[in-house]
């Protein structure tokens, strides 16, 4: 039987049935076939590691089952090239904290997937290593920038997977794909190990075909590290004891400005019949207002440029990584940089660096950092008078692949509903709410800080009233 | 008489000290004490700034900060916080250095110092907390190297910078400040200035008002203080010339030991601070009282409570209390018996000096001795017990050997590595005062031999006096004190 599209409970299922290493065997051999360019590595200690964990007994909650990991997260001995020549070679000789969880738990490492160059991009397409294809339409982009992450699950190449989520990576290819994403709350998955693009925005996030398996990985994942002084120190809260299928009385917010201009006509259409769904089910809705949604975007992108700037100054050819050859350091450094990113990140370093710079720094980073504070705000009123708050995911379905290559200003733009979560830190999980013209369309569904509990018993009970998440792309089947 | 500073001489100074004596590094666990280790083995994942690592800011980083600004006598922040400072450098592994910008632990001390013209107050602005680079090895000289390699053994390792205001009015207040700072630190048990690397310090100086010069990473007290005498010599000779000094950071060459222009204020990087995403602010007011209530003994007050308990000169205690190995050291030969006053002269003046004439530097007291090193010549180091400083001071006050017999066991204690005690150097050099009816023999021995010497003398030339002296002492083989021994036989002439 092919490992397709199976539940976690399914994959424990067929495991018991079978082996891990079976189980491994025809998952990677699913991969082998692969069209979509999902996997920039795959692992070829994977099924050493399932015969193991077999001899072993199957010892853990995750006990054999297959993961798929982005790029930017290290695992000890395969490459964490973060989609760019300048780590292509950088095998890094530690495990991320996620990683160290997950392998406590059994779980088996398929691969590292593709992603936008550092995680920079909604589309996956600024990756060293090619873009990554939309399993619901080969011509169209995955979403950025856990792209591989999402297009793998959604094809059926891993159970689950991790991302990472910066201003909307994990939510924006899990709608393009029509997968189940997570962005949790800032604090509650510990960094260490993530490559940094904008340290104080981002969260590793799960990937899964539906609801239940994103408890399951967030009570692997999440929970305290000393190692990241960032990560909350509170007990971690029992995510799979949220998988109850029942919202009566839930309080629903829809922000009026998650449906500005420019919105798809098919997305929008979907999305409010999730939320009328949603009454159906039991819960209330009512309009909100987020004024400061507007200037989120321009916030957003000048704090995760000016940190990424000082982020990728490691990258300098001196230790590991990349080496274009120099007569002086200066010139080593240099032709390293520009010859080892590529566009996109040089353009984020550029206009990163310029918003720190001596004399614009209060103009941008200061001011960036206030409006920042305007939108978290705006995220705590709301939040004050309802549960959640419910609005598109993207404004848009998947587009084609190489349509906003010219233009990184439209691609900025499409992140307008994803980035203001990301600058207030709360949790937001993006669920496969309907189709539009044949293309998944998420529903994002967002919270207040740690009760991702909440978003995940709203998401379940939609997910066991609907049946969206048994839809399969049509390409790959 | 008040220090009239003709010039106008305003000199501020950055100082930069290792916590060296903290045992792991200020955002990882890696062990601090990499001085004699293989390059590159002190170091992990965050130390060498690997992509994923995260830093985990070392409480005990914060208490030593803490306790310097005390010590210092300056403010606490309530709420502190780290900001990047970036600049690219290959010893900088994640291309910037974790330090403090607008929100640094300490504000507002003070440092009172001996002045041109009595005790001087140097403002402190401020004192902060980071961490220091790798280091870059030259394959041969620097001009000529072919390469460079890189030692991360040092990243990591914390840093205190402090700030001073530009109160110093000559280049000799520089350096009593520099000493003074180094002594106050190594007080509080956070820092081992004999170490390599584990003080530098950059220095500004203007005159008459004028425009700020800047000299930096100068490694040695007495470096800082050759610079600024340079630097005021040629800010002096530009303006006598009709010349302006200009806004610039210039470099202090030590073997030529003048300054040279590194770059001007339009030069000047931009370091693009801001606040470091992977750390939290820290909260430190419930540190303080416990911190407060523990911080030792400081020089000052060492001083005066030497002067108080030991009766001992303002001089002695000055000399003593100079560092903390040496005031220990004092107390320790003090505490096994010897007489506080003559142990003051004999270890502040004696030992002291034997140990300046060998360019011994002190390096270490563990209660029993007094480790030193030569700062030249490392392994020409040696040590001295307390309990063989407490014999020596016995011998000498009990009478059974001349001050100058003790100066030469001391001596002979310094220049070797022979495990013997005072008395026995004695017995075996036979230092111990003669007897006294040994002397009174050879004084008769010295006059019934030499008869011409005699009549000499009586016949009135006092050079024959010096002839007897000497016969006595080669009769007692010189362990006649020679005063003695001249009384006695002036003495024995006249009757
Ligand atoms: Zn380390």
């Amino acid at each position: 039987m092919a490992a397709k599209w199976m539940s976690v409970a399914e994959v424990k299922q067929q495991i018991l049935e079978s082996s891990a290493e079976e189980l491994t065997a025809n998952y990677l051999e699913t991969i082998n076939k692969s069209k979509i360019n999902g996997y920039i590595t795959v692992s070829d200690k994977a099924l050493e590691q399932a015969k193991k964990i077999d001899i072993e007994g199957l010892k853990g909650p995750l006990a054999g089952v297959p993961i798929a990991i982005k790029d930017n997260i290290s695992v000890k001995g395969l490459p964490n090239s973060c989609g760019s020549k300048m780590l292509k070679n950088y095998i890094p000789p530690f495990n991320a904290h996620v990683i160290e969880k997950l392998l406590e738990a059994g779980a088996v490492i398929l691969g590292k997937t593709n992603m936008d160059e550092f995680a920079m991009g909604s589309s996956t397409e600024s990756s060293y290593f090619g873009p990554t294809l939309n399993p619901w339409d080969l011509e169209r982009v995955p979403g950025g920038s856990s792209g591989g992450s999402a297009a793998v699950v959604a094809a059926g190449e891993a159970p689950f997977a991790l991302g990472s989520d910066t201003g909307g990576s994990v939510r924006c290819p899990a709608a393009f794909c029509g997968v189940v994403g997570l962005k949790p709350t800032y604090g509650a998955v510990s960094r260490y190990g993530a490559v940094a693009y904008a340290n104080s925005l981002e969260q590793i996030g799960p990937l899964a075909n539906n609801v239940s398996d994103i408890a399951v990985l967030m009570d692997v994942i999440a929970g305290p590290d000393a190692r990241d002084s960032t990560s909350a120190p509170n007990a971690k809260p029992e995510y799979q004891a949220a998988l109850k299928a029942d919202i009566k009385g839930l309080r629903i917010g829809v922000p009026k400005e998650y449906f500005g201009e420019g919105i798809n006509p098919g997305v929008e259409k979907a999305v409010w019949a999730a939320i009328q769904r949603c009454e159906e089910l039991g819960a209330f809705w009512e309009e909100v207002s987020m004024p400061h949604t507007k200037y989120a975007l321009a916030s957003y992108y000048i704090i995760a440029m000016s940190e990424a700037s000082s982020n990728l100054a490691r990258f300098d050819g001196t230790r590991y990584g990349f080496r274009a050859e120099g007569e002086t350091w200066h010139s080593l450094i240099s032709k390293t940089r520009a010859e080892g990113f590529g566009a996109e990140v040089k353009r984020r370093i550029l206009l990163g660096t310029y918003a720190l710079s001596a004399g614009y720094h209060d103009k941008y980073y200061l001011k960036a950092l206030k409006v920042r504070s305007l939108v978290k705000q705006d995220f705590e009123k709301a939040l004050g008078k309802v549960d959640v708050l419910m609005a598109p995911t993207m404004p848009n379905p998947a587009f084609k692949l190489g349509e906003r290559l010219e233009d990184p200003l439209s691609l900025y733009l499409s992140d307008v509903n994803t980035v203001p979560i990301n600058l207030a830190g709360v949790p937001s999980l993006s669920l496969p709410c309907g189709f539009t013209a044949g293309l998944p369309v998420g529903l994002q569904i967002i919270g207040k800080p740690f009760e991702e509990p909440t978003l995940l018993q709203t998401a379940y009970t939609f997910e066991q009233n609907t049946d969206y998440h048994n839809k399969r792309p049509p390409e790959v089947v | 008489m008040a220090y009239e500073n003709p010039e106008g001489v305003m000199i501020g100074l950055e100082i930069h000290i290792q916590l060296n004596k903290l045992k792991s590094k200020m955002f990882c666990g890696c062990s601090t004490a990499y001085h004699d280790a293989e390059p590159n083995t002190h170091t992990c994942p965050v130390c060498l700034g690997l992509p994923g690592a995260l830093p985990v800011l070392n409480k005990e980083v914060v208490r030593a900060a803490i306790k310097v600004g005390l010590a210092l006598k300056g403010e606490i922040a309530e709420e502190t916080q780290f900001h990047r400072k970036n600049y690219f450098y290959p010893d900088l592994p994640r291309g910037f250095q974790i330090t403090q910008y607008d929100y640094p632990i300490v504000s507002n001390g003070k440092v009172v110092i001996e002045g041109e013209d009595g005790e001087h107050e140097v403002k402190i602005w401020r004192a902060h907390m980071e961490d220091d680079p790798g280091r870059l090895v030259h394959i041969g000289s620097i001009a000529k190297s072919k390469g460079v390699m890189i030692n991360y053994n040092r990243s990591g390792i914390p840093l205190i910078e402090t700030v001073t205001a530009p109160d110093m009015r000559s280049p000799k207040e520089a350096r009593r400040f520099l000493d003074k700072f180094r002594n106050i630190l190594e007080y509080l048990g956070v820092f081992d200035g004999n170490l390599e690397g584990a003080m530098r310090m950059d220095a500004n100086v203007s005159i008459r008002g004028g425009t700020r010069v800047e000299i930096k990473n100068i490694s040695s007290h007495k470096g800082v203080e050759k610079a600024l005498l340079y630097e005021i010599m040629r800010q002096k000779n530009v303006l006598r010339r009709g010349g302006e000094i200009t806004q610039e950071t210039r470099h202090f060459d030590e073997a030529r030991g003048v300054t040279l222009s590194m770059r001007t204020k339009e030069e000047a990087e931009d370091y693009r601070y801001f606040r470091e995403p992977d750390l939290v602010s820290i909260h430190v007011s419930h540190l303080i009282p416990e911190i407060k209530a523990t911080l030792p003994e400081l020089p000052d007050a060492k001083r005066a409570r030497f002067l108080e308990e030991y009766g001992i000169t303002d001089m002695h205690a000055k000399a003593l209390t100079s560092s903390i190995l040496l005031a220990d050291f004092y107390e320790g030969v003090c505490k096994k018996g010897a007489e506080p006053k003559t142990a003051a002269t004999w270890i502040a003046d004696v030992l002291l000096g034997e140990l300046n004439y060998r360019n011994l530097v002190l390096a270490s007291y563990d209660g029993v001795s007094l480790g030193c090193i030569n700062d030249k010549e490392p392994e020409l180091g040696n040590s001295f017990k307390a309990d063989d400083m407490v014999e020596l001071i016995t011998l000498f006050t009990e009478g059974k050997i001349s001050d100058k017999a003790a100066v030469e066991v001391l001596r002979t204690k310094l220049d070797s590595e022979e495990e013997k005690t005072p008395l026995q150097l004695v017995k075996e050099k036979g230092l111990f005062k003669a007897e006294a009816e040994l002397v009174v023999k050879a004084v008769s021995e010295a006059i019934a031999e030499n008869e011409i010497a005699v009549q000499d003398y009586l016949g009135g030339a006092e050079k024959s006096l010096n002839f007897l002296v000497g016969q006595v002492m080669k009769k007692t083989k010189g362990t006649a004190d020679a005063k003695t021994a001249r009384e006695l036989l002036v003495k024995e002439l006249k009757s």
